[in-house]
């Protein structure tokens, strides 16, 4: 201990100036990062983290400053310096890795120019020498061709490699400090998954000391060997990894543990824990400790006096006023694991009548520019084929879940399905009754009972209308209540959501995401729909809203009898809430099986790859033992045979390659397409895992 | 109303520039509507004995070279100018959002068509158009009005249409679709007050431009004849005299920049206006 660390931060205070007025986004932050240490920093949106990376960049927006306190960087203080003088840290003594890749590469420029454009301002290196440097870069993050590669402009690289020339060019001057501000968000899980191998092997072998800023509690576990919480602007609490997981002492910490769905948690067992209330706003920020509105433990002194940050194991540091009672088992248990709720009652209508709806077939070709385009160049006449022979069931009062990486054409089939999207081919019926393709086309009594959840909570409402006004539509439109009936039904219908009934006179821009999302529910289940097709619906929430907004689901499909067709590109979600699973790739489902024994496998190799991909919030769990090469094929070119064989950890050889493979049928009743039969499957799964 | 009182000092305050604008255009037209009834002279009646005479308190502006009375020609001038191109604009305003709306929100082969008659609409100059119309309509003010909105239909369809292509992709318009609605009553509901701000901006903008156009048509001599009084027009006569007398160019040339800047002003304080609350910026 006695070495000095690399990055000490002591007591820093944050603030953005607005309208004149100072509100301070981080307040009062001390942490420390050694030399080849990884510090964690985990946080909601709105936790400040991103402010407090940006402020030991010291590359704050031009309302944004450094209010107090010192970012020490070996011993230097950057707070202090000006802009020009940054300009000869950032990158060569401080770089950073960010969230989305194609934004932070200039379009314009070659690969191999903008590492090579580093090397020469930080290191002295000129012209060949600098572009040898690059390529040898690339080759450090595994870029099986780095030549290429070099010649290649942005664009033409899929976003997994440009997320590895990013961390090639932040790691190419070897820096002292490096700062990871979600680095893998924006990737699919198996990309993920590979490009924290990436991070785990390079973190190794340099020196550096680096700051993993994420929101995922599963990729910190994996990553991180000491973790900072941070809520509402403050450092909470600051533990090595084992240590915050196992035995966290912020209620936080520990709540927001407990809201992450687990992989085979179902809803039939558990309701999700969840953390009632919101993040409290810059502008009116508590007196006492910033989390004790929302905190089961608060008494007088919490509400009153804000908690210091102080050491209550050596190494682990709370800002609790109440950190013992944590210690002593004070955290109310109900908070952490709720027994699950009786759903049997559902269970029963399974299988027993005709299903609800029924796709038959479905195929969604988008064609690429028009018909000019096609006579000049003869590659634009092949379409993108986004769905491509899908046949799914929906039974009622079930939730079908459909999994699948982004492109794997699993929004387009939910949008199909509502009638957002004209299909190719294929048939959309509802209880026997086959639909017209097109929404404005459907009866309105098919449009009352098939509705839709959106992604994004933002769009998702008018920002014009009421919240009352937006919930109102729908019930006079599809439901044909009169005025003063729909206002009653408003009125339940926020009740039915658990947000309070003055909320029908707000506007959107006065809610958070996850009220918006409930609203958008709510006016889901407007006109009583069959069926509510829920388009990612949690994916842009954070944990603990998630955890809220999916137990929402649950209690109203039980209570109203509503079937769900839920596609998520979250397996543990999905796993969550589903009777059904279904894993969708390149527009072609995969594998299906009852969600019941959905995780015991044996797996369609596909599967099998996104299961161990899903980074776990546990720091002693194995690593990913699968690893898929290479990336999504396009939707363009679908690959001959079994469209997964590019990728396939299991391959076999020319048939999977030449040969569509049949459906195989487990004793358990799991459907999946693949050559290799169930029983060979499962022993070649089992036999890989060394447990 | 009280709602509509709120959102307005919501959003003119903290923007002076805007208020100024707001202020600037409220003179004029308060000017335009009461002034001619104030002034005891004739904006077109001659009278020898005064001419060219500099500001006194009879004549507050001074008089021309025919012995008109300045104050009195910019006032009748200005009430011209604003009828004929706030009618104009409105006009214009409402046909291109009607169409704006429709092609956008339809798209596919309507769209198209439309887009190609108002590209070649848009690379006819706008003075040879004007010229044109004179030729066929003869020139009075309303060649002039209809110039204005057959000029200003295709542009103002064109910012409204790109704003519907953006709207349109939002899951909210979409959940519409779902609900049943209409596509009269999604447009009205839920496409236009999203519009509204851009709406806002370009009417402003197409009113000052319009002035501008109705200023320097008069002044080529095309629209108004003499000796009716119009601000460019005045600027035209004034060329032989402002040597000898400045005001009589002064006062109608300084009018014409004061209400074009004012209307500019305004077009901000009139975005935030339409903006939803909440975010005004």
């Amino acid at each position: 201990m006695s070495v000095a660390p690399r990055l000490q931060v002591d007591n820093l205070t944050v603030g953005y100036q607005l309208n004149g007025r100072w509100l301070d986004a981080v307040r009062h932050a001390s942490f420390s990062v050694r030399a080849g240490e990884t510090l964690g920093i985990v946080g909601e949106s709105g936790s400040g983290k991103s402010t407090l990376v940006q402020a030991v960049m010291h590359y704050l927006g031009a309302n944004g400053a450094i209010r107090s306190g010192a970012v020490s960087l070996d011993g230097e203080d950057l707070a202090e310096k000006s802009t020009h003088e940054m300009r000869e840290i950032w990158g060569a003594k401080l770089s950073m890795v960010p969230q989305d890749p194609y934004s932070a590469l200039n379009p314009s420029l070659k690969i191999g120019e903008q590492i090579a454009e580093i090397s020469r301002r930080h290191m002295g290196l000129v012209g060949e020498a600098a572009l040898e440097k690059a390529v040898e870069t690339l080759r450090d993050v595994r870029i099986a061709d780095p030549g290429d590669v070099t010649r290649r402009y942005p664009h033409q690289l899929s976003g997994g490699m440009q997320q590895r020339v990013a961390i090639a060019m932040a790691l190419s001057t070897d820096p002292r400090l490096l700062i990871l501000d979600e680095p893998t968000t924006s990737l699919d899980v198996t990309t993920e998954a590979a490009v924290l191998d990436l991070f785990q092997e390079l973190l190794q072998r340099t020196s550096c000391a680096t700051l993993f800023v994420t929101h995922n509690l599963g990729v910190i576990a994996r990553m991180a060997d000491r973790v900072a919480v941070m809520y509402a602007g403050e450092l909470m609490e600051i533990a090595p990894v084992r240590e915050l997981f196992r035995r966290p002492l912020l209620p936080y910490t520990v709540q927001l543990l407990g809201c992450v769905p687990r992989l085979g948690q179902g809803k039939r067992e558990v309701e999700l824990p969840t953390i009632p209330g919101n993040i409290p706003s810059l502008r009116d920020m508590p007196t006492g400790c910033v989390f004790a509105p929302r905190c089961p433990l608060a008494i007088d002194i919490c509400r009153a006096e804000r908690p210091k940050l102080e050491e209550a194991r050596p190494g682990h540091a709370v800002a609790c006023h109440r950190w013992r009672d944590v210690e002593a088992g004070a955290m109310p248990e109900q908070a952490v694991v709720r027994p699950a709720r009786d759903l049997s009652a559902q269970n029963g209508t399974a299988s027993s009548t005709a299903p609800l709806l029924e796709i038959d077939n479905l195929r969604v070709q988008f064609r690429r520019g028009n018909f000019i385009d096609s006579l000049i160049d003869p590659k634009k006449r092949s379409p993108v084929r986004a769905v491509d022979g899908v046949s799914l069931q929906v039974g009622r009062g079930l939730t079908v879940g459909l999994v699948g990486e982004s492109g794997s054409g699993k929004t387009t089939l939910a949008r199909s399905v509502v009638g957002l999207v004209d299909p190719t081919s294929g048939k959309i019926a509802m209880l026997s009754a086959e639909l017209p393709h097109r929404a404005v086309q459907r009866e309105q009594e098919t449009l009352r009972h098939l509705q839709m959840v959106f992604q994004q909570p933002e769009e998702s409402l008018n920002p014009y209308h009421t919240v009352g006004e937006t919930l109102r539509a729908p019930l006079v439109q599809l439901a044909g209540k009169d005025t003063a009936d729909a206002d009653e039904q408003v009125r339940a219908l926020l009740r039915a959501v658990h947000l309070p009934e003055d909320y029908a006179g707000r506007l959107p821009a006065e809610l958070s995401g996850g009220e918006k999302q409930r609203v958008a529910i709510a006016r889901a289940f407007a006109a009583d729909p069959d069926l509510i097709v829920c388009d990612e619906p949690v994916s842009a929430l954070d944990v603990s809203v998630q955890a809220s907004v999916l137990n929402l689901l649950v209690e109203l499909q039980k209570s109203r009898g509503t079937a769900y067709l839920f596609i998520s590109h979250d397996l543990a979600v999905v796993g969550y809430l589903a009777d059904v699973i279904a894993v969708i790739y390149l527009g072609y489902i995969m594998e299906i099986s009852d969600a019941n024994g959905f995780f015991a496998g044996p797996h369609h190799p596909y599967t099998e790859a996104l299961l161990s991909s899903i980074p776990v919030p546990d720091p002693d769990a194995k690593p990913t033992r699968i690893h898929l090469e290479g990336d999504v094929p396009s939707a363009v070119a679908i690959p001959s045979g079994c469209r997964f064989h590019t990728r396939c950890p299991r391959y076999l050889g020319a048939i999977c390659k030449d040969v569509e493979p049949p459906w195989m049928t487990t004793p358990e009743g799991r459907q999946y397409r693949c050559h290799i039969p169930p029983d060979e499957l499962a022993q070649v799964q089992t036999s890989a895992v060394p447990d | 109303m009280l709602r509509f009182v709120r959102r307005f000092r919501l959003a003119f305050r903290g923007a002076p520039l805007a208020t100024a604008g707001a202020v600037g255009v409220a003179f004029f037209l308060f000017v335009a509507l009461i002034g001619p009834f104030l002034t005891p002279y004739d904006p077109v009646v001659n009278s020898f004995s005064e001419r060219l005479q500099p500001a006194s308190a009879l004549h507050i502006m001074g008089t021309d070279n025919f012995g008109r009375d300045i104050l009195a020609r910019v006032m009748y001038g200005g009430r011209n100018m604003l009828v004929l191109t706030g009618s104009a604009t409105t006009v214009a305003v409402a046909v291109g959002l009607a169409v704006g709306l429709l092609i956008g929100y339809t798209g596919g082969w309507l769209d198209e068509i439309v887009m190609r008659v108002f590209d070649s609409l848009l690379a006819l100059p706008a003075l040879m158009l004007t010229l044109l119309l004179t030729r066929s309509l003869g020139p009075n003010r309303f060649t002039l009005l209809v110039a204005i909105v057959v000029l200003y239909i295709p542009i103002v369809a064109r910012v409204i249409r790109s704003v519907v292509l953006d709207l349109k992709t939002k899951s909210y318009i979409e959940a519409a679709v779902l609900g049943g609605q209409s596509r009269f009553r999604i447009l009205a509901r839920e496409v236009l007050p999203g519009v509204l701000p851009a709406l806002a901006v370009e009417a402003s903008l197409r009113f000052s431009y319009a002035i501008f156009l109705v200023a320097s048509l008069s002044y080529l001599g095309i629209g108004v004849s003499r000796p009716e009084p119009d601000w460019g027009l005045m600027v035209f006569e004034a060329r032989d005299w402002y040597a000898l007398a400045p005001w009589v160019l002064f006062w109608p040339a300084v009018s014409i920049v004061f209400l074009v800047v004012s209307v500019n002003l305004l077009s901000d304080g009139l975005r935030r206006f339409f903006q939803y609350s909440g975010s005004t910026p």
